[in-house]
C-alpha cells in the first residue's frame, strides 16, 4: 500500500471530510499495532483460546479419489468460532477498538457471518453493537439475525437500493459519519477506504500462514493450486497472502456466476468483461456499473458474494496476473455442495462452495502427487433455509409448513 | 475566481445569501424547472444541482430517496448536462453541480470539466473526494475555471481547515454538524465556536448547510456566515405541499 492507500491503480481513501480525523487516528493505531510484535502475539493468543485456531487442514480422501487427480485438502475456516473466517478480522479489529477506547461498533453484513462475528466480539468486549443488513439478506439469512439479536446487537434491515451488501455498507457509513466520536466501523472485508483493505487482509493472513505450515507437514511440499471464493475478497486474501511468496503456487479466485456470465444476473467483477474501474464506497476498484457510473444489480445464491465491488488488492493482483479469476454458477455450486456433503460429511457455506466448484473442475487434470487447497471460508448450516429451498427438499418443506401452522394456532 | 467574485458582489447588497439544492430528475425535470423558476424569482442566490448517484453515501433519507427515484425514472448524466445548460442560459445566478466522484470518473475527469465549463457551471461539490485523492481533479478545476467547493465539518482540526482552504475555491461549505443531510442541526454555542474556527481558517466566503430549515435558522447565521444552504427542506416541501409552495417558502426566509 502506498501513502495514499493505493495498491497499483486500485484502492485509495475516498472518504467524506467528516471522517478525515478518524481515519488519521485509525491509520496511526493500525500502524502501531503492525509494528508491535506483542500485538500479533496477543491476537494469536485470543484466536487460539476464544476460537479454534489453528483451524485444521483436512485431507479430503474421498473427493480426491472421486476426481482422480490431485490430493484435495480443505482449510477448515468453518471450524473457526462463529463458523467462518470472518472472526479473524473481527477479533483483530476488536483489539484495535479496545486500544482506541471506542465504546460502540457497527458493521455491515451480507451473509450474516460478519454481523455474527461482530456481535460476538461486541458481547465479549462489552461494546454496544449495531449491524446493518440488506432487507433481502435478512430474509435469506434469518438464523444469523436471530443469533445476532440474542447476543445483544441491534440488527437494522436496510431497505434502500438493491437491499443487499452494498446498501448495508452505505447505511453503516451514514451511521459512522453521525456517531464518529465514539463508534468504530468494523469493516467486514478487504474493501472500503484505506487502511481497511490492508488491515483486513493482514488479520486474515493467519489462514495462509497456518495452511503453509500444515501442507508442508502433511504433503511435504507446497500445493500446486489454491482456490478461494471471492465476494469482497477477505477469505481469498487471507489464504493467498502467504502463498504470494511462492512463485510455483497458482492462486485462483472464484467469483459468483449466478445464473451465468451471459445472463447479467451475477457478481463477476474480474473474470468477465462486465465490470469497469470505478470509485464507490470509499475506494477504487472494478465495479459492476453502467456507462454513467451507476451501480448495477448483482445476483448470487450466496448472499456473501452478492456484491458490486471487489478488494482493490485483488484488482491489483488480477491486473498483475498474480491471481487467476474464474466463476461458478448457482447450479454448479449446488452440485459441488451436494457431492462434498455426501463424500466427506462436510457442509461448506454457499459462498465457500464456489471455491469447491472451481477446484472440482480442475482437480482431475493434475497428477496424484500434486496437492491443491480449497479454502472453506465458512460452514453451510447457516444456509439451511436457502439450501433446503434450492434442493426443493420435500421433508424440510413439510416441516416448515407444520411449524408455521403451529405458530398460527398460538 | 469567477464564483467567489460573483458571490461577493451579491453580498454587497444582502446580509446573507441563500443556496438551495435540487436533485436532478426528481421527481422530474419538469418539476425541477418549475422549482428553480420559483427559487430564482424569490431571491435564491445560487443553486446546487445534484446529479443522482446509486450510492449517495453522504446523504440522508430524503435526498437518498430522491436519488433512487430519479434513477429509477431513467435519469442519465447526459440529461443532467442538457438541463443544466438550459438553466444557466435562462438565469444569471451561479449554478453548481453536486454529485459523487464516480459520476465524474465514469464520464472522464477532463471531459466532465470541459462539458461543465461549456454549460457555465461555476462550481463542483463532491463529498467523497478529499483533496488527497483529487490531484488531477484540482488541476482541471484550475484549467477550466470551475471552483472546487471543499467541506469543513465540526471534526476538522484547525490545521486541517487551513489545509483545505489552500485547495478550495469559490466558498467553503461548512457542515453544521456530523452526519448526513436532512436532520435538524443545533446552532448553539458549540456551533458558534466551530464557525469562528472556520472563519479564522479561510478568507473564502462560508456557506453553512446540513439541517438549515427555516427563517429562525437563517437569522442565527446572519453575521456569522455568508451563505445558508437549504437542502432537504425544499425537497420535502415539494413532496408534501407541491411545487407552488416553494416561492413563498423562499420569500419568507429572509
Amino acid at each position: 500500500m502506498d501513502k495514499n492507500g493505493f495498491f497499483g491503480n486500485w484502492g485509495g481513501a475516498y472518504i467524506p471530510e467528516v471522517l478525515h480525523q478518524t481515519f488519521q487516528e485509525l491509520t496511526a493505531e493500525y500502524t502501531r499495532c503492525r509494528n508491535d510484535p506483542d500485538f500479533w502475539q496477543e491476537y494469536l493468543h485470543l484466536m487460539s483460546t476464544y476460537s479454534c485456531r489453528p483451524t485444521p487442514l483436512t485431507y479430503a480422501e474421498n473427493l480426491s479419489a472421486h476426481f482422480g487427480g490431485a490430493k484435495i485438502y480443505i482449510k477448515r475456516e468453518d471450524l473457526n468460532h462463529t463458523g467462518a473466517h470472518k472472526a479473524n478480522n473481527v477479533m483483530g479489529q476488536g483489539l484495535l477498538v479496545k486500544r482506541m477506547g471506542k465504546k460502540r461498533v457497527i458493521a455491515e453484513t451480507g451473509a450474516g457471518q460478519h454481523g455474527m462475528a461482530t456481535a460476538t466480539m461486541a458481547a465479549k468486549f462489552g461494546l454496544e453493537c449495531t449491524i446493518y443488513m440488506g432487507e433481502e439478506d435478512v430474509l435469506r439469512q434469518r438464523p444469523n439475525v436471530f443469533w445476532m439479536e440474542k447476543m445483544g446487537a441491534t440488527v437494522v434491515p436496510v431497505k434502500d437500493g438493491s437491499r443487499t451488501l452494498k446498501d448495508a455498507i452505505n447505511e453503516a457509513f451514514r451511521d459512522w459519519v453521525t456517531n464518529v466520536d465514539d463508534t468504530h466501523y468494523v469493516f467486514g472485508t478487504a474493501c472500503g477506504p484505506a487502511p481497511f483493505p490492508e488491515m483486513v487482509a493482514w488479520f486474515q493472513s493467519i489462514i495462509g500462514i497456518e495452511a503453509a505450515d500444515q501442507i508442508l507437514n502433511y504433503h511435504g511440499k507446497m500445493p500446486k493450486k489454491i482456490y478461494a471464493c471471492v465476494g469482497g475478497g477477505s477469505n481469498a486474501m487471507g489464504i493467498f497472502k502467504r502463498f504470494l511468496e511462492e512463485p510455483d503456487v497458482e492462486l485462483i479466485g472464484v467469483e459468483a456466476g449466478g445464473h451465468g456470465a451471459e445472463s447479467g444476473a451475477h457478481a463477476i467483477r474480474l473474470s468477465n468483461p462486465d465490470a469497469m474501474p470505478g470509485v464507490a464506497q470509499g475506494y477504487k476498484t472494478m465495479f459492476l456499473q453502467n456507462s454513467d457510473g451507476q451501480m448495477k444489480p448483482t445476483h448470487s445464491v450466496a448472499a456473501g458474494l452478492d456484491y458490486v465491488g471487489v478488494s482493490p488488492i485483488l484488482s491489483d493482483l488480477w491486473e498483475k496476473k498474480q491471481v487467476r479469476f474464474e466463476s461458478a454458477t448457482d447450479d454448479e455450486v449446488m452440485e459441488s455442495l451436494d457431492i462434498t456433503m455426501k463424500l466427506e460429511g462436510i457442509i461448506p457455506a454457499l459462498e465457500s462452495a464456489h471455491a469447491f466448484a472451481g477446484a472440482f473442475r480442475e482437480a482431475g487434470q493434475l497428477a496424484n502427487e500434486d496437492a491443491i487447497i480449497i479454502n472453506q471460508s465458512g460452514r453451510g448450516d447457516k444456509d439451511i433455509f436457502t439450501i433446503a429451498h434450492a434442493f426443493d427438499d420435500p421433508s424440510w418443506k413439510q416441516f416448515i409448513i407444520d411449524r408455521g401452522k403451529e405458530y398460527l394456532q398460538q | 475566481m469567477i464564483l467567489e467574485q460573483q458571490l461577493r458582489k451579491q453580498l454587497d447588497t444582502k446580509d446573507i445569501l441563500l443556496i438551495t439544492h435540487i436533485v436532478l430528475g426528481y421527481p422530474s425535470f419538469d418539476v425541477n424547472r418549475e422549482v428553480i423558476q420559483q427559487m430564482v424569482t424569490n431571491g435564491v442566490d445560487c443553486i446546487e444541482m445534484q446529479i443522482p448517484f446509486s450510492e449517495p453515501m453522504a446523504d440522508g433519507p430524503v435526498i437518498l430517496k430522491a436519488n433512487q427515484d430519479s434513477l429509477a425514472a431513467g435519469t442519465t448524466v447526459e440529461e443532467c448536462f442538457v438541463f443544466a445548460e438550459e438553466m444557466t442560459q435562462r438565469y444569471d445566478i451561479p449554478f453548481l453541480f453536486m454529485t459523487y466522484y464516480n459520476i465524474i470518473f465514469a464520464y472522464g475527469e477532463e471531459a466532465f470539466f470541459k462539458r461543465s465549463a461549456k454549460n457555465r457551471i461555476k462550481g463542483l461539490i463532491i463529498p467523497d473526494l478529499p483533496p488527497e485523492m483529487a490531484e488531477s481533479f484540482l488541476e482541471f478545476a484550475k484549467t477550466y475555471q470551475i471552483s472546487p467547493i471543499l467541506i469543513y465539518t465540526p471534526t476538522s482540526t484547525d490545521q486541517r481547515m487551513k489545509e483545505l482552504a489552500g485547495y478550495g475555491n469559490g466558498f467553503i461549505y461548512c457542515a453544521a454538524r456530523r452526519g448526513v443531510t436532512g436532520k435538524k442541526s443545533e446552532l448553539g454555542q458549540d456551533f458558534d465556536s466551530y464557525l469562528a474556527r472556520c472563519r479564522s481558517a479561510t478568507d473564502l466566503p462560508l456557506a453553512v448547510g446540513f439541517g438549515i430549515q427555516n427563517k429562525e435558522d437563517i437569522d442565527v447565521l446572519k453575521g456569522k456566515a455568508d451563505m445558508a444552504v437549504i437542502g432537504s427542506r425544499t425537497i420535502t416541501l415539494v413532496d408534501t405541499e407541491g411545487t407552488e409552495m416553494v416561492g413563498s417558502f423562499i420569500a419568507g426566509l429572509r
